[in-house]
């Protein structure tokens, strides 16, 4: 195939993003969403095209292009290259793939909201930058992807702009991305200084060729990790990720579950050359990661909010994703990725289904019974809560054991902690995701019909909306405004979504189910091809035919991982289905325990007390009282003064009184030739 | 033979009186006079000089001189006529009127 | 017809030439004739401007001028009318051509009284920065610079926005003339020591050391420069005039307040008449640049005021062309360059955004804002994209030029480069930080106070023909940089010269046969002994080549 066609994968959703942001405004919806989806239709294609060709014989194990520089300065420069190997080419597939469907789920689970365009060219905008993010063959383009996807990521979590909650979340989103980005940038700057490059090729093969030691490679290894934890929402930068849930569910689905939130991880396993030459980075990688999957698992125990569960459901399995990475295993840590970004992307979906049927609730006290009210929706959420919890023989069970596994067989010094951390986690999370599950589906319904009857997600935006739609009227610019016709058909309670919203989930929860299949080890009777697809990346050379020894531990800690599964959903089931006043009593017993959960461990209070408050008062007494207001101006101002003071004592001389000039006139000639006269003596010839 | 010292002393005794008159008196024609009494004293000292050194030079100064004394006389009693037409006084400080 | 040796000339004299022909057209009440002819005039000077670009020479000898105009003025002292630009001085002439059109644009119904005497300052103001651009002759350059002041002094006191306007203006002006004139006397006593001002001469002898005064003479004379351009930029601590002549100036005059006169001003002559000099104190204007970084972002932070949150912003952004030009490195110096222009662009477009928003609803308090997204949809757009480019996000130009510099930064052997760097760069935590929060507070959320009782409207076709080219320029400069690097490029790499490390921790300039010592201790003492610095390293090294 032809190379050149990789430079149409992220442009042809960059055409999206330019016909929608610019004229989208004037088209109808249907058209704005058939630009939103050929535009994502067409990489796609080209993806299982490309797909096509890497698999067939005597494909080159990398496809690269390279274009015009971007920067260029004597002794430095960066291209515009792309490049495509089998991890990119995993990354391509869910982008594009998941992508696409969460595309078609769109059309329809927005089709009532303002900014139809504006919500279809923001979404086109993230895959041109996502697609940019891994096709990328140098750092600095990675981080061309990178900072795009968080603008893109703010624009959509600020889409409902007119609600400060969501303004906030979008804006804390991109700073504390920003302030991973820091990391990222030093690291970048470290790697300029040293190598004099930021291309992949280049850095890796000076590093495989003279490994840098001490503490300058640690620190970019630890820094690049910094970023990683901000994009990927890892301790201590995970606080934006649950707050991103104001944005629309699709965009907690596509970026906030499946793909933005996993470049952290990707970068890592990118840049897998130089972290295996820094074990401590390695252990700082692993420590964050499970440190972050219990914590997050912890305080998605108490949730009710039905995406909040699922966001920090989403920290808790990047942390899993950062384990793997930790121990050295960045197969499994992408296998996790590609099976999460399948089961968390339905998940979402489908929670998206269930807050569409009951017209924006999202609180899960509020629900309850709806498993025979919108079947397509609990069938296919069921399949996505039993991949996540690890049951077999759904795919997160494939990936999260291997990730286990890895674990305690790495070589790791803290390995059996490590491990031990991950099984809690995994029983935590099978808790918490049944929690959901039963919380949601079974028992008695506890929402009002009546009130559920709103065509939009967010109720409380529509005063805001009519008041848009009222500037608009009377604004030289004409946004949409004409009335919707399936408004009427929405106007009754609960109901099952229409079939373009389904579809992207049955797709995802068959995605779900088989999608673990390709990665099944040899010890439970496969043969491991996810692995062997990516070990030209990750072992080029290496053996990696599985030890038949480790069988049968393997087969053990999978039956372990298995059996702490099920215990989650047993004492789930216990306390929310069986005896539901449990749940309640445990809270009510250990209310220390259970308040200091469930706000979060306070750590956004924390945060804003010791950083952020901190930071804005010494701005504003030091900085802009003392220095600015004191010193700086202080010193002007005595400066003008004593100017003025000068000019009032010399003003007295210009009297505007000639003879007193005159007088000024004698005596100066007196002194004058005084000094000629006198002077005359003293002064050397 | 009078020494030159004389001539000088003589000179500067009058350019002094001059200076003085010019910063203490009020009336426009007594300044106007002690102006053309420093213009003299500074002739007197140009005479003695040329007469010193049997140049010429200092000579002609001195008619130059008194030819811009005469033009500046002319038009100056031009101007102190005017101006007394218009305010009735010859005291300069009660003519102010570019002041404040 | 060549145009080329006078081809500077035409560019100054056009808006001179505007400037006198408006003067001699009779103001009438409510008539734009002014507004069209300085729009016309400043159109054509832009037209004049590209020739530069089109016809520039990429392979010039380094530390050469092209479109070279030299012409003997007075005999003596020996003034000559030399004007020339290099890859440091050919953009910014564009630049400067390419904001007087926005600039006329954008007073069209702001300025509605004096329109004579606002557009007549306005290219006089115009013609000042042409010709500091192109100055090749001390003295000469010295005219235009001290022109440069009067018209922006004059613009402020007389169409500033508010009652403490003179003030403003005052301030600005001695800000700004107390140190000109020490430079002048310096511009003098360089003139005593060599007996020329023409800058290509000068440049020669300080490159061959032969500059003969004492070394503690000639960091004097550096510092004289360097102050008096540093005020202007300006740099942290020397910004006390910024935030109320900002507050004051009209749209027009607060684009060409700040920045690149100064900028410019310390590229060619501080560091082209003192290299070595310029080399010592470098550690010092790093520190202060990576501090106004920092501090301009954290004040930014806490004003309520956009304009004077704008001010601060502008600091932030000029410090850090200030950290990125006294790396020495080629990637710092390029970077610098190239965030002069971004600098202007992007504060023209803020200035020129807030000026729209200053029409409609008559005040820049941001506590009066709110919820304006949904009614001016293109408003917020210009705004978003401005302040993103601002932020320094990556595929706009602002991420190029601090990209460069904070990675020169990295690069440099000044002592504690790293910590100031990494200071510097926790500016892109603080510059998003201020950026969006002033979004979210003007734009987003509920309608604020003064959008419920004023209704305002969203960009006209007027506004639109103001805003669009900056969007471009923004988009274009971050992706296809090295179309404007390569001229850069051409001086950043002659000043930077090649370093290159002669003994543990000790550099050499090959070029310049600067020396530089990248040790705390031994930094220290070449800043207090300017003189024997040099000569000392050189015996030292020479001795320690020797030992091996």
């Amino acid at each position: 195939m032809n190379p050149q066609l990789l430079w149409l994968i992220p442009i042809l959703p960059f055409a999206g993003f330019l016909l929608n942001g610019t004229i989208g405004r004037k088209l109808p919806r249907a058209l704005v969403a058939t630009i939103a989806l050929l535009f994502t239709l067409a990489p796609a294609l080209i993806v299982v095209q490309l797909w096509l060709f890497m698999k067939s014989d005597g494909a080159p194990l990398a496809l690269s292009v390279v274009s015009c520089p971007w920067i260029a300065v004597s002794g430095f420069s960066v291209n515009f290259a792309f490049t495509v190997d089998h991890l990119t080419l995993v990354m391509l597939g869910i982008i594009t793939g998941v992508g696409f469907l969460i595309h078609i789920y769109s059309v329809s689970y927005m089709a009532h909201e303002e900014g139809y365009w504006r919500f279809f060219a923001y979404l086109n905008l993230f895959m041109f930058f996502m697609l940019v993010l891994v096709l990328a063959s140098s750092f600095l383009l990675l981080f061309v992807g990178w900072e795009g996807v968080g603008l893109a990521s703010y624009l959509l979590i600020g889409f409902y702009f007119t609600k400060d909650s969501a303004a906030n979340a979008g804006k804390k989103a991109f700073i504390v991305n920003r302030v991973g980005d820091f990391g990222f940038l030093l690291a970048m700057f470290l790697l300029i200084a040293h190598y004099g490059s930021l291309d992949f090729n280049t850095i890796f093969a000076s590093i495989a060729a003279s490994p840098l030691t001490g503490g300058l490679f640690t620190a970019i290894a630890l820094l690049l990790v910094l970023g990683a934890t901000g994009k990927s929402a890892q301790i201590p930068l995970y606080i934006w990720l649950p707050d991103a849930m104001e944005g629309p569910t699709p965009v907690s689905a596509l970026i906030h579950a499946a793909t933005m939130v996993t470049a952290g991880i990707y970068m890592v396993a990118r840049c897998h050359i130089l972290f295996d030459h820094s074990p401590a980075a390695l252990t700082v990688v692993a420590c964050i990661g499970a440190a972050t999957a219990l914590f997050a698992a912890t305080i998605g125990l108490v949730q009710h909010d039905i995406k909040r569960v699922l966001a920090y459901s989403t920290v808790s399995q990047l942390g899993y994703m950062f384990l793997a990475c930790g121990v050295g295993d960045y197969s499994a840590g992408i296998f996790h990725l590609m099976t999460h970004a399948f089961f968390k992307g339905l998940l979402f979906l489908a929670a998206g289904s269930v807050i569409h049927a009951l017209s924006g609730e999202q609180d899960m006290r509020n629900m309850g019974g709806l498993r025979k009210r919108i079947p397509i929706t609990f069938w296919t959420m069921s399949a996505g809560v039993f991949a996540i919890s690890g049951i077999f023989p759904f795919a997160g069970f494939y990936s999260k054991d291997e990730i286990l596994f890895d674990t305690f067989t790495s070589p790791n010094h803290l390995h059996i902690l490590l491990w031990l951390v991950g099984l809690v986690t995994a029983g935590l999370t099978s808790f918490y995701m049944f929690r959901l599950w039963f919380k949601t589906f079974f028992g008695t319904p506890r929402f009002d019909e009546h009130t559920a009857h709103g065509p939009t997600h967010a109720p409380d935006l529509h005063a805001a909306h009519l008041a848009a739609v009222h500037a608009s009227k009377t604004s030289t610019l004409v946004l949409e405004a004409e009335p919707e016709p399936t408004h009427t058909a929405h106007a009754h309670g609960v109901h099952e979504s229409p079939w373009l919203m389904t579809l992207p989930l049955v797709v995802l929860a068959i995605l779900s189910l088989i999608g673990g299949w390709v990665g099944i080890p040899e010890a439970l009777g496969g043969h491991d091809e996810f692995k062997h697809f990516l070990s030209p990346v990750f072992n080029a050379g290496l053996d990696i035919a599985a030890n038949p020894q480790h069988f049968l531990m393997e087969r053990v800690d999978a039956g372990i991982s298995l059996l702490v599964a099920l215990l989650g959903a047993f004492i789930a089931w216990y306390a929310y289905c069986y005896k539901p006043g449990t749940a309640a009593a445990l809270a009510a017993k250990y209310r220390r325990l259970y308040s200091l959960v469930d706000h979060k461990f306070w750590v956004d209070e924390i945060y804003g007390r010791f950083i952020i408050t901190p930071i804005l008062v010494v701005s504003r007494l030091l900085l802009n009282g003392l220095v600015d207001g004191g010193i700086i101006q202080g010193s002007a101002s005595s400066l003008a003064a004593s100017t003025r003071g000068g000019g009032w004592l010399v003003r007295r001389i210009q009297s505007g009184n000639i003879r007193s000039y005159a007088g000024w006139l004698a005596a100066g000639a007196a002194v004058v030739i005084a000094i000629v006269l006198f002077s005359h003596h003293t002064l050397p010839h | 033979m009078v020494p030159i010292a004389y001539y000088l002393v003589l000179a500067a005794v009058l350019f002094c009186i001059g200076i003085a008159a010019f910063l203490i008196k009020r009336n426009v024609i007594t300044i106007f006079m002690s102006i053309e009494l420093m213009l003299n004293a500074v002739n007197l000292t140009f005479v003695a000089f040329a007469h010193m050194w049997h140049q010429v030079s200092g000579q002609i100064f001195v008619f130059f001189v008194m030819v811009v004394a005469a033009a500046e006389a002319a038009v100056g009693l031009a101007i102190i006529i005017a101006l007394f037409r218009v305010r009735q006084t010859l005291n300069v400080d009660q003519v102010d009127l570019l002041k404040n | 017809m060549n145009f080329d040796p006078i081809i500077l000339t035409l560019i100054i004299a056009t808006p001179l030439a505007g400037a006198i022909l408006l003067a001699f057209i009779p103001e009438k009440e409510g008539s734009k004739t002014h507004a069209i002819g300085a729009l016309l005039i400043s159109l054509f000077t832009l037209l004049l401007t590209l020739h530069l670009p089109a016809h520039f020479n990429y392979h010039a000898a380094p530390r050469t001028f092209q479109f070279e105009q030299n012409l003997s003025w007075i005999p003596s002292p020996n003034i000559r009318y030399h004007l020339g630009v290099d890859g440091l001085s050919m953009w910014l002439i564009v630049l400067a051509a390419f904001l007087a059109p926005i600039g006329v644009l954008a007073s069209w119904n702001v300025i509605s009284t004096r329109t004579k005497l606002f557009y007549t300052l306005f290219l006089l103001q115009q013609v000042a920065m042409l010709g500091i651009f192109a100055a090749l002759d001390l003295f000469l350059y010295y005219g235009f610079w001290e022109l440069s002041l009067v018209p922006i002094t004059l613009l402020i006191a007389t169409f500033g926005r508010t009652e403490n306007r003179r003030r403003a203006a005052i301030k600005f002006f001695l800000y700004a003339f107390i140190p000109s004139a020490i430079l002048l006397v310096a511009i003098l006593w360089l003139y005593n020591l060599t007996g020329t001002f023409d800058l290509p001469t000068l440049q020669a002898l300080a490159l061959s050391h032969h500059l003969a005064a004492t070394p503690t003479a000639l960091l004097l004379c550096s510092i004289a420069f360097l102050v008096a351009f540093a005020v202007k930029v300006p740099v942290f601590p020397l910004h006390g005039w910024l935030q109320d002549a900002v507050a004051e100036a009209p749209t027009a005059a607060v684009m060409v307040l700040a920045g690149k006169l100064g900028l410019y001003s310390i590229l060619r002559f501080s560091f082209g008449i003192f290299p070595d000099q310029s080399r010592h104190v470098a550690p010092v204007l790093i520190a202060l640049g990576a501090i106004g970084i920092v501090y301009g972002s954290l004040i930014a932070l806490i004003k309520t005021d956009l304009k004077k949150l704008a001010a601060f912003s502008t600091l932030a952004h000029a410090s850090f062309v200030i950290l990125g030009i006294f790396t020495f490195t080629i990637i710092g110096l390029d970077g610098g360059v190239f965030q002069i222009l971004n600098e202007s662009l992007i504060g023209a477009a803020f200035f020129v955004l807030l000026g729209l928003l200053y029409e409609r609803y008559g005040t820049y308090d941001m506590r009066d804002y709110g919820g304006l997204a949904t009614r001016h949809p293109w408003m917020v757009t210009m705004f978003v994209i401005t302040v993103l480019a601002a932020a320094g996000l990556p595929m706009l130009n602002g991420f190029v030029g601090e990209f460069l510099i904070l990675s020169g930064s990295m690069q440099s052997i000044f002592a504690h480069h790293i910590f100031w760097t990494v200071l510097a760069a926790t500016g892109v935590i603080f510059g998003a930080s201020y950026l969006l929060w002033m979004i979210q507070r003007v734009f987003y959320g509920k309608l604020g106070v003064r959008p419920e009782e004023v209704r305002g409207w969203d960009l006209t076709a007027r506004e639109h023909l103001e805003l669009w080219p900056f969007a471009a320029l923004f988009l274009l400069m971050g992706i296809a940089s090295p179309f404007w690097m390569r001229a850069i490029d051409t001086y950043g790499a002659a000043t930077a010269g090649k370093v290159v490390e002669i003994a543990p921790g000790w550099y050499k300039n090959t070029e310049t046969n600067a020396y530089t010592v990248n040790n705390q201790e031994l930094g220290r003492w070449c800043l207090d002994h300017p003189g024997g610095c040099r000569v000392s390293i050189g015996f030292h090294v020479a001795a320690s080549k020797e030992a091996r």
